[in-house]
């Protein structure tokens, strides 16, 4: 499981409607149907995650998140995650206002790129950061709209986004701390918590 | 014979004879409905599927009928063991529906008040009366409610109106290929097949059994029609392209099929009305057109699928130009608004709407992957 899935549980209150965008093979909503006996539903474009997720008995429905969300109704989620997607999507900031249309509460997670391993990457090489976390050349990431902490709080405010809660998650080495301390600087992944 | 099939199979034949009202008004005192299962019903009655056969289906889905025979039933693709309707794990039943050519009471029955067969005379069928009907045979069978309903095309409006009409008698709703109504485009299609069996002399006013003569060239050209609708553009042009047929003689009339594909439609059109009823395939058209699922509930498709109790599975192919994949998201987002479990895919093929009966491997899995969730 990844490290910023476990941390997003303890927002999601049992039995509540979830709706997870960019599912995957559902490992997350599998999840969240056992320990929180939540309702899920997915929402995914990649064929063998569907399968996969199938197979685990969720419900799952094909549909291109940069197509929006207009056939979901205002406000029948209680909570729409999106894990990890955010910088894959076209219009990242529209994808946050229909997020929070279609649910009363979203969770957000993306790789922050102003972790300081980015920086020295861009700054001492030269070149567009290639790690273990994000592992693509410039050319052919599906991660096109790469953003920082800074960057996304600022977006927040700018739409009158609340932020309900946040975490951070470092480097393994003693980052947990460093991370929540300077977050733009030595979170790895930023997870928030946002509502109108 | 194919051994990745059920293996030989016969049909059963069950008799009602409480009457049936008809949506139209009409009543049919007794009936007989012909059908197939494959598998074993468990003892608790639980693990029972029913498959909704499409515009010119039949009871027989799958396997053999006997060793001579050289294509397995129609849905063979998905009903085996291992296959996504695994036989080892439920009790399938497939059934000619009402007013069908294969045996059910239909058209070619005799009408107990005339002595003659009911030809155009019976009762115009709509997809609520095969629901009913149905659900009778279910009764009949000890099956009190579903593991599953489904169907592809029409057979997936049969299952939708499962959903809403018996709402606690299915845990799962299976829809391929599907929509909630058909467009204009749909019906105009199914007007000109109609024309073309009304318009053969051998018609005779739907009366050719008694006055021994058939519509044969109508319903073939009926059939022709249909048939490049369950096609794509890509399909025909991957299997025929231009390519001519090849000619002896130098005979070019204009009557001689020059195209290869001019020469496979009008092979399809001769088997076809070889073997299936005129006035079968006007019913069936007939109760197509006016299918709406919503009609019940003023056009509210959410509204419509609130009444339903049962998980769906939506599936669309697309290059299917007859039921586009849009209309089968116009029934997953109803679901979705009504707040309803579904799960949907979008299968990538070049088939066009037949590729519901084809195995294409993504469909398989998806479908297989669906299914193992349902409990038995």
């Amino acid at each position: 499981m990844r490290q910023d899935l476990t941390h997003i549980l303890r927002w999601i209150k049992p039995g509540a409607r979830v709706l997870d965008l960019g599912c995957a093979d559902g490992e997350f909503l599998a999840l969240l149907r056992e320990q929180r006996k939540a309702v899920v539903t997915g929402i995914e474009i990649d064929p063998d995650a569907i399968t996969a997720a199938l197979a685990r008995g969720l419900d799952v429905v094909e549909q291109d998140l940069d197509g929006g969300l207009a056939n979901l109704p205002d406000q029948s989620f209680d909570t729409v995650v999106m894990a990890h997607a955010l910088q894959a999507v076209h219009y990242p900031d529209q994808v946050l206002d229909e997020m929070l249309r279609v649910g009363r509460e979203g969770i957000v997670t993306f790789p922050n790129f102003g972790q300081w391993r980015c920086r020295l990457h861009l700054a001492t090489r030269g070149r567009m950061p290639v790690s273990r976390f994000m592992p693509y050349s410039w050319y052919d990431t599906p991660n096109i709209h790469f953003c920082t902490v800074r960057d996304f709080e600022s977006l927040c405010r700018q739409r009158g986004i609340r932020i309900l809660g946040r975490d951070m998650i470092g480097t393994e080495t003693g980052g947990a701390r460093l991370a929540r301390r300077w977050p733009n600087l030595f979170a790895t992944t930023a997870i928030y918590h946002i509502s109108r | 014979m194919d051994h990745h099939s059920v293996g030989i199979v016969s049909p059963h034949t069950a008799q009602f004879s409480e009457p049936l009202q008809f949506s139209c008004g009409e009543t049919l005192g007794a009936y007989e409905l012909v059908y197939e299962t494959y598998g074993e019903l468990n003892a608790a009655a639980s693990n029972a599927i029913l498959i909704c056969h499409a515009l010119s289906g039949h009871h027989h889905a799958a396997g053999f009928h006997s060793t001579e025979d050289r294509k397995p039933g129609w849905w063979d693709t998905c009903i085996w063991p291992g296959k996504p309707i695994d036989t080892t794990r439920f009790f399938v039943v497939s059934l000619n529906n009402l007013g069908g050519c294969h045996g059910s009471t239909g058209p070619t029955s005799i009408n107990p008040s005339t002595g003659q067969p009911w030809g155009p005379d019976f009762p115009q069928v709509r997809v609520e009366d095969w629901v009913d009907a149905q659900a009778r045979l279910a009764d009949y069978l000890g099956i009190d409610c579903w593991a599953a309903i489904i169907g592809g095309s029409l057979g997936g409006m049969q299952a939708m109106t499962w959903a809403l009409r018996y709402p606690e008698r299915l845990r799962h709703c299976v829809v391929i290929a599907a929509a909630m109504k058909l467009s204009a485009q749909n019906i105009a299609f199914n007007e000109i097949a109609r024309r073309a069996i009304l318009s053969d002399p051998g018609f005779a006013d739907g009366h050719y059994l008694a006055v021994g003569t058939q519509p044969t060239q109508g319903l073939a050209l009926a059939r022709m029609v249909g048939h490049i609708t369950y096609l794509s553009d890509d399909a025909m042009a991957n299997r025929f392209g231009r390519e001519l047929q090849p000619q002896d003689s130098g005979d070019s009339g204009s009557a001689t099929p020059q195209f290869q594909v001019e020469s496979y439609l009008r092979y399809q059109g001769t088997q076809f009305s070889s073997v299936f009823d005129a006035n079968t395939y006007l019913l069936m058209t007939r109760a197509l057109d006016h299918f709406d699922l919503t009609a019940g509930s003023g056009g509210d498709a959410v509204a419509a699928f609130r009444g339903a109790s049962c998980k769906f599975l939506v599936l669309s192919f697309s290059t299917d130009w007859r039921f586009a994949p849009a209309r089968s998201r116009e029934i997953v987002d109803a679901l979705l608004a009504a707040q309803r479990p579904v799960s949907y895919a979008e299968i990538l093929a070049d088939e066009g709407h037949d590729a519901f009966l084809l195995p294409i491997p993504r469909y398989l899995d998806v479908f297989r992957a669906y299914l193992s969730r349902v409990e038995t």
